[in-house]
């Protein structure tokens, strides 16, 4: 080990080592532990009161209403989450395919693809908002206009397909994301393999299937981890369209409204508590963590170095 | 020479000491961001009748009002006055002590405003009053004169003619209300507008008096009722959020809008040449009482900790003035809670008539004191109920069964 001594260029290391130290403490570390503080106060709204241990959290998962709350929240994230698997990774990865293959019009159907992703998800909630509209939306009047007037719904009104229509808006603006990172995959695939598997077979099922989905390991691993982080983080979107309520009648909630309507309150008919807010974060964060952990690590163990 | 000095300096610490009284700077938060033209008239005549206290008025977004500001006084960066809103929104800020007590030998007009508007800026755990209310909202029906005038409809009597009058609006092609739920706070507000009659005063008096609950006959009435009349709400209404259903009515396509006070400036604004007119939901016969459910918006506070707590006590002698109240209700178009206001804009003045047979607005004034509080439930039953998810019994049952988790007459 060498000596530490503070001269020259040691000195020099640590000047320059402890600014950005202090940065990532005080405005990394330091907000992260705050939080995870808080959980164990019991609050009157924004003011702190006693330690009270494992009190919030418990709250939070085991006494009514908030354990039913919690658990709708929950399950809402699980049905997004495994709906974007299929709806935009899914087909993110199949229109990959078909770009990578370059189908007549590839070139602008890279573009056209990916120009959604660009789009704030603001934009993105208002216009699908609009776009679903029971009387003006383009949705219900195009199936009017077909003569198919049963189909069109209050899309955003009713239990059954609020949290679809989210989910749907979700992938029509993000299915651009995996696209590119799959193409990105598929494009690192040496031709040499491809022509070698050219000679065995025709079929394009047994050329995804058996090359180019096992040599895109390392892109699922990414797009795969991220939509899990990024469903149980979903917030913005249901905002917008559904409102903090998780209208109607909670089934559009999911973990981060339900988070931010506990810790901050709600105008119209919320308190806030911020002790029950921080336990649901420090629970939400534990969550994503624990699974984000384990699935990279599982997903990487498969991938094929090339 | 020595004396001459000592003179100077006891003359420069006087000055010294006067300075911070001869201009004393207040800032004052509000989330009436379109308000500020007319709030910085109000600072005017204030500065202009107190020579030295100048007033600075920042707005911030209304959603997270209440965040931004609990959060700056719980790091004592607070403003020296502030808008706080009514109730358990009041209760948050005040229950941390920011807020300065106010009694009326501070405030001697406080001694003649109705005693609910006292009560909505009233901490119920210690009794004591922090904020001058400012407006009260009333929670009716407002319709578009013209196409009442142009179907022949007057405004209902009875029930019976009000579903009378929507038929007649829907036969005719016209939307007869411009609600919709999808909006979740929207359910709630329609159960005050509409139905306040059908429940009655008789039902309010005993679910205070802890006699009655929300399975109660007389409110899953209320309830049935406006299952009822919700059929004339425009198609797909449960999908419609709450600014497309103020565009629908101001756009002249719905004739009418079961909303609050507040809606008034908005249709104006959208449609200035809407001819607005309000009722009060009736109930089942032209002998009941017409009633409108009423609560107070908020009011004008002072920090506890501020540093110019004299000049900001002026400041809320002065919002509790007819001198102010005055202005209030001629430039703002609302209802100020200051007595013995009159009211220019007639429609207000009939408002203010209504506001005289009334009850609380409900959910907001009593049952916001707890989780789960009584708005979301009830936000959530008449989703469902008009969705055709439940019944009014059940969502009766199932508010107050959510009430028992904290409403203690209830735990009985």
């Amino acid at each position: 080990m060498p000596k530490l001594r503070m001269t020259g260029r040691g000195l020099w290391i640590t000047v320059l080592l402890a600014p950005p130290l202090a940065f990532v403490a005080l405005f990394i570390v330091y907000p992260i532990i705050a939080a995870f503080a808080y959980a164990f106060f019991d609050w009157q709204g924004l003011m702190r009161g006693e330690f009270s241990w494992l009190d919030n959290f418990h709250t939070v998962l085991f006494v009514e209403p908030y354990a039913s709350w919690t658990r709708n929240a929950f399950t809402h994230n699980i049905m997004v989450f495994f709906a974007l698997l299929v709806l935009q990774n899914g087909l993110g990865f199949l229109l990959a395919y078909a770009l990578w293959r370059d189908m007549p019009g590839a070139r602008f159907h890279r573009v056209a693809v990916f120009l959604p992703v660009v789009l704030s998800t603001i934009i993105v909630g208002y216009l699908w908002k609009l776009f679903l509209h029971p009387l003006f939306g383009v949705v219900n009047q195009s199936f009017r206009g077909l003569g198919m007037p049963w189909l069109a719904q209050p899309w955003l009104g009713q239990d059954s397909t609020a949290l679809w229509a989210l989910i749907f808006a979700n992938a029509w603006h993000m299915v651009g994301f995996p696209t590119l990172v799959f193409l990105a995959g598929m494009q690192r695939i040496p031709t040499e393999i491809l022509d070698a598997a050219r000679m065995e077979t025709q079929s394009e099922w047994v050329k995804i299937t058996k090359i180019v989905w096992p040599l895109c390991a390392p892109s699922a691993t990414i797009v795969f981890v991220l939509l899990f982080v990024g469903a149980f983080n979903w917030f913005e979107l249901p905002y917008i369209m559904a409102g903090l309520d998780g209208s109607p009648y909670g089934s559009t909630d999911v973990l981060g409204l339900y988070f931010y309507r506990t810790a901050f309150g709600n105008v119209s008919s919320g308190q806030q508590d911020f002790g029950l807010g921080s336990a649901l974060a420090v629970l939400i964060f534990v969550f994503i963590a624990v699974v984000a952990s384990i699935i990279t690590v599982r997903l990487r163990s498969r991938e094929i170095e090339l | 020479m020595n004396k001459t000095i000592i003179r100077l300096g006891a003359a420069m610490g006087a000055l010294l000491v006067a300075l911070p009284v001869m201009a004393q700077d207040l800032t004052f938060w509000s989330w009436r961001q379109e308000d500020r033209a007319q709030y910085e008239q109000f600072i005017d005549t204030f500065e202009a009748a107190n020579p030295g206290i100048t007033v600075k008025f920042e707005t911030f977004e209304a959603a997270n009002y209440n965040t931004i500001l609990s959060t700056a006084l719980a790091g004592g960066t607070g403003p020296d006055l502030m808008m706080v809103r009514a109730y358990g929104g009041m209760e948050n800020v005040a229950s941390a002590g920011y807020l300065e007590p106010l009694t009326v030998e501070a405030i001697p007009a406080l001694a003649d405003f109705a005693p609910s508007a006292l009560a909505a800026e009233t901490m119920r755990s210690d009794q004591t009053l922090y904020a001058v209310p400012f407006a009260s909202q009333t929670q009716l029906v407002i319709y578009n004169k013209g196409i009442f005038d142009a179907n022949g409809i007057t405004e209902p009597q009875t029930w019976d003619e009000l579903i009378a009058a929507s038929q007649k609006l829907k036969d005719a092609g016209i939307m007869p209300f411009a609600n919709g739920t999808a909006t979740a706070w929207q359910n709630e507000t329609i159960v005050g507008d509409l139905v306040s009659s059908i429940m009655g005063k008789g039902f309010y008096d005993d679910l205070i008096a802890g006699k009655a609950d929300f399975t109660d006959p007389r409110y899953v009435e209320a309830l049935a009722k406006l299952k009822e009349i919700s059929a004339y709400f425009p198609d797909g209404f449960i999908g419609l959020d709450y600014p497309s259903a103020q565009q629908l009515f101001s756009s002249g396509m719905a004739a009418m809008f079961a909303g609050g006070s507040y809606e008034l400036a908005t249709f104006k604004t959208q449609n200035p040449d809407i001819e607005l007119g309000v009722f009060a939901a009736p109930g089942k016969t032209a002998e009941d009482e017409k009633l409108v459910a009423i609560y107070y918006d908020g009011g004008y506070a002072a920090n506890a900790h501020g540093a110019n707590k004299e000049a900001a006590l002026k400041f809320l002698n002065y919002v509790a003035s007819l001198e102010f109240g005055q202005a209030f209700a001629n430039t703002l178009n609302n209802i100020s809670t200051v007595p013995g206001v009159t009211f220019e804009n007639p429609l207000l003045a009939e408002i203010a008539e209504l506001n005289t047979s009334a009850i609380p607005y409900l959910m907001l004034v009593h049952f916001r004191y707890g989780e789960p509080s009584g708005s979301v439930l009830l936000q959530a039953e008449v989703q469902k109920l008009l969705a055709g998810q439940t019944t009014p019994e059940a969502a009766g049952a199932a508010v107050t069964e959510g009430l028992k988790a904290w409403y203690e007459p209830f735990q009985k």
